[in-house]
């Protein structure tokens, strides 16, 4: 999904000579033909994540559309305060692009995994935040970021993320897609973890379990009628993220039913207070932090078993 | 392997005087130390490649920096690793943990047969060091700009509590871009850390290319004097040198040392050495039959990673 943004990216930039693509010494090979065909308008900063943001939010200020990339963590976290007051407290029309979120770069250990983003990007106002969940998504999102005359955060896996959609299909911003029908109980998933979900809902298929599976590529705005008609059609909500479930979409999915007294109980898997453990491949961490296929299997049968259990 | 008795032997032992560096001991220490990063090398190579990731060239700029630290400078023990009074050693550049894990095991800090494990899954030596997995590493680093900062602290510490320890960082130079680095360069200088010595690793390269394409550190020695630190340059792959220098710290008292290693990235295998492209490759079949050659090992078993 990586390279299906910056061939997006690319596609911009050959329409429109205002965009840039800044990274912070990163995107070598994936970068190759940008940079061969937008040389002026490819600006490696080096290892410098915190000014990068700053001197982006100065470019927009003077009308540039900077696409800033790097991985998740370093964009989120080193920059954190340049983003809140250059980019988002100033309205600044910058672009974030953060590759390897969740635990993508498996083997490479808790200082570059990040399940943090969604949380610090959500409570910026302004802040638009996308989280496609396979290479056609991460194109449309790329374009839709464009078109976005503000701050936006785009969350990816790395390269190779199989696909999700078989045929094209229109993206929406700001619209929850339902993967999967079901009425038995709803899975609400975002980002590059909805294979694995899709995976667990196709196995509990199979023993005649219908499960809704409702993806948020935009994660805020945050589509609320997608998630309250399918908590008044199906029960039970569990969310699933590649992320800790403080703050992200586990919390964002809680507030909602919360505030609209839904009265439905809802199961947050992802990191639970803690950092993501081991090193290994994706599969692995997947397996290895509660979030394969066969985890979420088993907190789908132990929610509908005890639908009004407690929420731990 | 280092058994406890050479161990306590070599936390006791002081840096030799420079007269007997000189000694015709001293070149059949010279030649042994450089047996020792020849088969660092080897043992760097065999792990990144049968493990299927790393940064060869990043570890191989630091070998013989580590030999000579490990093997010459550093009062650490391997069977007392936590002992507070021993001297304390980073890597901010956590990328090059291959080299650091290597080195280890060499010096009995790990079992060298966990080098195998490394590149599966479950293994507990990740592409970036973790201090609460392994013995002797003193901070988990990986995100670039924090270890140096990290070991300033460690040097602060010793200097509050007036230990006699001393603190090491290596750190790269593409990492020199972040602003932490020199936020806590002047704060050493300012709280004159003369315990703390930075290894600044200067192979010239980044990850995407030349710095000097990128953002320029230069003149860095200069930078680094006119931030109150006292500097010295040294050929980074010269045992001799690497020798004398360490052994001339502090190089003035009430100032933090800064060590300039000119190296090369990639140092030993011809068709990597100051090729920007190999911080993300691994080699080829083909590839790897050169890179032994250069090496002076037999070819690898490559094995697969699940
Ligand atoms: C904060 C941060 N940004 C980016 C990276 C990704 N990264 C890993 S190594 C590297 C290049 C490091 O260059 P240098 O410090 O010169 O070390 P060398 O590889 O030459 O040893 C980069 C950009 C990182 N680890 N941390
Ligand atoms: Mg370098």
């Amino acid at each position: 999904m990586r390279n299906a943004c910056i061939a997006a990216l690319y596609d911009l930039a050959g329409r429109d000579p205002k965009i840039l693509a800044l990274v912070a010494d990163n995107g070598a090979i994936v970068y190759d033909r940008y940079r061969k065909d937008y040389p002026g308008r490819f600006i490696n900063f080096g290892i410098a994540e915190a000014n990068m943001i700053s001197v982006a939010a100065g470019l927009a200020a003077c009308g540039k559309v900077p696409f800033a990339y790097t991985i998740a963590g370093f964009l989120t976290m080193r920059a954190y305060e340049q983003i809140r007051d250059d980019i988002c407290l100033q309205r600044m029309n910058v672009k974030l692009v953060g590759i390897g979120a969740g635990f993508a770069y498996s083997d490479l250990g808790p200082t570059h995994h990040t399940v943090e983003d969604l949380a610090l990007m959500r409570i910026l106002p302004g802040m638009t935040i996308f989280a496609p969940c396979d290479p056609q998504e991460a194109r449309k999102v790329t374009f839709a970021a464009s078109e976005i005359d503000g701050p936006v955060y785009i969350r990816l896996a790395t390269g190779g993320s199989p696909k999700v959609y078989e045929t094209d299909r229109p993206f929406e911003v700001g619209k929850a897609v339902t993967l999967h029908k079901g009425d038995d109980m709803t899975i609400v998933t975002t980002g590059h973890i909805v294979p694995e979900v899709l995976a667990a809902v196709r196995e509990l298929e199979n023993e005649g379990i219908q499960i809704r599976v409702l993806h948020y590529p935009t994660v805020k705005p945050f589509d609320e009628a997608a998630l309250l008609e399918a908590a008044e059609q199906t029960g039970p909500i569990l969310t699933v993220e590649e992320h800790s479930i403080f703050g992200g979409l586990g919390s964002i999915v809680s507030e909602v039913l919360a505030e609209n007294g839904c009265g439905v109980v809802c199961k947050r898997m992802g990191l639970r207070d803690r950092f993501p453990a081991g090193y290994g491949s994706y599969g692995w961490m997947k397996e290895h932090n509660g979030l394969s296929s066969r985890q979420i299997i088993s907190s789908v049968r132990s929610l509908m078993e005890c639908p009004s259990g407690s929420t731990s | 392997m280092a058994d406890g008795q050479t161990c306590e032997l070599r936390l006791s032992e002081t840096i030799m005087p420079q007269s007997t560096l000189e000694s015709p001991t001293r070149q059949a220490l010279i030649e042994e130390l450089q047996g020792f990063a020849a088969e660092m090398r080897r043992n760097i190579f065999r792990t990144i490649c049968l493990g299927g990731g790393g940064h060869l060239p990043a570890c191989f700029s630091i070998v013989e920096i580590l030999t000579v630290l490990y093997r010459r400078i550093l009062r650490v023990n391997p069977v007392d690793p936590k002992n507070p009074d021993r001297d304390r050693f980073l890597l901010s550049k956590g990328h090059a943990a291959v080299a650091l894990y290597t080195i280890l095991a060499e010096m009995g800090f790990l079992d060298a047969a966990l080098l195998e494990t490394y590149g599966h899954s479950g293994t507990i030596l990740g592409g970036h060091p973790d201090m609460h997995k392994l013995s002797g590493v003193e901070a988990s680093t990986g995100a670039l700009g924090h270890g140096f900062p990290f070991s300033v602290g460690m040097a602060l510490a010793g200097k509050m509590d007036h230990k006699s320890y001393r603190t090491f960082v290596v750190l790269g130079d593409g990492e020199c871009q972040e602003g932490s680095i020199w936020e806590a360069a002047m704060f050493a200088a300012q709280q004159g850390l003369d315990n703390l010595t930075a290894i600044l690793d200067y192979n010239k390269l980044q990850a995407l290319d030349r710095l000097d394409s990128i953002v320029s550190l230069e003149p860095l020695a200069e930078k680094w004097r006119s931030f109150g630190w006292s500097v010295c340059e040294v050929d980074g792959h010269d045992i001799p040198s690497l020798l004398n220098t360490f052994g001339r710290i502090p190089f003035e008292p009430g100032k933090p040392n800064l060590v300039v290693a000119h190296t090369i990235k990639g140092k030993g295998i011809s068709f990597m050495e100051n090729v920007p492209i190999w911080h993300y490759r691994l080699p080829n079949p083909e590839e790897m039959r050169t890179a032994c050659r250069d090496l002076g090992m037999d070819e690898l078993m490559t094995g697969k990673r699940e």
